[in-house]
């Protein structure tokens, strides 16, 4: 082993990473977490007022723990993501066994098609399908269908969402069932096993640890939902201003300069996002152990 | 099921020996063949359509069959519109973009890289503590933090500057993590060694072995930061008031939002977008060969 004595330069090489991990990841975190515990008083004089920062306690998040409007966007973020995600694990995994299945035809053409949209970013996508939903411009019926609907705008933001993570997605299961040890699929072939009861009862499971972590990931990007949504805006009335949590948090803070609440319903959702993923991980763990025997 | 477990180098690997030699008949298999046709559809049509209604005057937009492309030449006005567009700000904004994504991207590389390689190969007084830290940051998404950031560096009044974009995706727990993977599994203690026997300082292994074994790990990582950069809209939006700083997503964020009651210049968008979404597809789908997904799928269970 080559870990033993003292060594200078290892500490130089982790040096840049840590002190920008403190500087933009903890500090702001940090900073946040202070914020939020404040507000700001206005004391009148004659001579104009002044504002101080004071202590608020938990005055933020009891604001935020008390305003529908919060436990709303929650909710539409919540509907968002259980259509979303579901579908993106699904599809995902759907096209890499078709990849990876026997005889498949087009399977480079089709994986690159695939693997396009990764490269769109979501304010793109989001542009490109609002005019793709948009009555006046729709090619996909956007004038018999009210794509910007109470009901329908929840599909049509899960879709651009959808198609922006779908392929990635597929490549990193596709690339996991390359990886899987070919004679148990010969075996089995051998014994008369159709392709599909290849497909699901011998490469699905073994693929289950990297289906959890896609899905993993599904769940962080569902909770950090907000270009879609507010690059469809312009064009969707049904979307407000608060209509997922982080973009309550962006308005709160600019739009109606209250950085204070804003930093609560920060740090509310960094929490709440941080517990989800856990969750999801340990929820994940014990389905694959149980899949594994 | 350790398979994807070491990294091996997935998706260039022969496929021949698997194909079934008797048995089997060597008729294509309809059923997945149709479902990924499907999915290839599902993916390229929209992009495909952008092209069609970039081909289509802001009258045509509205008034001609959506599916249709027009061929009255108001294909190469709304390019030369947008590219005019409040003198020549779109060409200024994709300029924008790749400052951002390719800078950043190269120094966040670096950095991760560095960091991957020291808290890999090295134990050194504290780097299991900082490598537990990084797992734990993995899980906070930074995007959540781009208010947060913003409200700090306005301390410093650092926002509204390249800077203020790219200084906090200079760090990626992430690509730090993976980075750390790959040099564990690809970079072998007795090369080190041998090099140390050799009078080789540490400094010159990093350098001349280290780096250059972690190349694969670090193309990857580099294309993913790209991306990860080139896509970020929030951390932008929050940071800029200029739109002469401006990204790609950022600013043609800005053209389709209303002005003032006017109804928007819609051909002139879909123009910007067909523009922005061509170079960055072909150039992701040209460097297929340098990703390493298998980094990723196998990364994540240790």
């Amino acid at each position: 082993m080559a870990k033993r004595r003292p060594r200078l330069l290892p500490v130089l090489l982790v040096t840049p990473a840590l002190v920008l991990l403190v500087l933009f990841i903890a500090a702001p975190a940090g900073y946040a977490l202070y914020l939020s515990l404040m507000k700001v008083r206005v004391s009148g004089g004659l001579l104009g007022t002044t504002t101080t920062q004071v202590f608020a306690g938990a005055g933020n998040y009891v604001a935020t723990f008390t305003d529908p409007e919060f436990w709303h966007s929650l909710g539409r973020m919540l509907l968002v993501a259980v259509i979303g995600v579901p579908a993106t694990v699904i599809l995902a995994t759907l096209f890499a066994l078709c990849l990876d299945a026997n005889r498949a035809r087009l399977t480079t053409v089709t994986r690159l098609a695939i693997f396009l949209p990764y490269a769109v970013p979501g304010v793109i996508a989001s542009l490109l399908w609002g005019f793709l939903y948009l009555p006046a411009t729709s090619p996909i019926g956007g004038d018999a269908i009210n794509y910007f609907g109470g009901r329908t705008i929840f599909f049509t933001v899960a879709n651009v969402a959808v198609w922006g993570v779908v392929g990635f997605n597929t490549v990193v299961l596709y690339t996991a069932l390359r990886a899987l040890p070919r004679d148990t699929c010969e075996a089995a072939q051998i014994d008369g096993a159709s392709e599909a009861q290849i497909a699901l009862r011998i490469k699905l499971p073994l693929i289950a640890p990297a289906i959890a972590m896609i899905s993993l990931f599904s769940v962080i990007g569902a909770m950090q939902l907000f270009n879609e949504p507010t690059a469809l805006r312009p064009l969707a009335n049904a979307i407000t201003s608060t209509w997922v949590p982080l973009m309550r948090v962006y308005s709160d803070a600019f739009v109606n300069n209250d950085i204070y609440g804003g930093a609560a319903s920060a740090f509310t959702l960094l929490v709440m996002t941080v517990a989800a993923t856990v969750g999801v991980r340990v929820l994940a763990n014990r389905f694959v152990r149980r899949e594994r025997g | 099921m350790t398979a994807t477990g070491t990294i091996t180098p997935g998706t260039a690997a022969p496929r021949a020996a698997v194909e079934p030699r008797r048995h089997t008949r060597r008729r294509a298999n309809t059923g997945p063949t149709v479902v990924l046709l499907i999915g290839a559809l599902y993916c390229v049509l929209p992009a495909l359509w952008i092209l069609v209604a970039a081909t289509k005057s802001n009258a045509e937009l509205f008034s001609t069959a959506p599916y249709l492309p027009s061929f009255h030449g108001a294909f190469w006005s709304n390019i030369s519109g947008v590219i005019r567009y409040n003198h020549g700000i779109f060409l200024r904004w994709a300029l924008n973009s790749v400052i951002y994504a390719v800078g950043g991207g190269i120094a966040s590389t670096a950095i991760a890289g560095a960091a991957g390689y020291a808290l890999g190969k090295y134990d050194f007084y504290g780097s299991r503590v900082i490598f537990r830290v990084i797992v734990a940051a993995v899980l906070l998404p930074q995007i959540l933090l781009a208010v947060p950031q913003y409200l700090l560096l306005a301390k410093f009044g650092l926002t509204n500057t390249y800077a203020s974009v790219i200084l906090p995706q200079l760090v990626s727990p992430f690509a730090i993590y993976l980075c750390k993977i790959y040099a564990e599994a690809s970079v072998p203690d007795e090369i080190m060694e041998a090099a140390r026997i050799d009078g080789s300082s540490e400094l010159r292994i990093f350098t001349s072995v280290g780096s250059r074994l972690m190349l694969p790990a670090l193309a990857t990582v580099l294309l993913l930061q790209f991306i990860g950069i080139w896509n970020n809209f929030l951390l932008p939006f929050v940071m800029l008031s200029s739109n002469s700083l401006y990204p790609l997503t950022l600013g043609l964020y800005g053209m389709i939002m209303p002005t003032g009651g006017q109804p928007n210049e819609y051909s002139l968008v879909v123009a910007g977008v067909f523009l922005s979404i061509v170079p960055l597809a072909a150039l992701f789908l040209s460097l297929q060969r340098f990703w390493r997904i298998d980094l990723i799928s196998g990364g994540l269970k240790a």
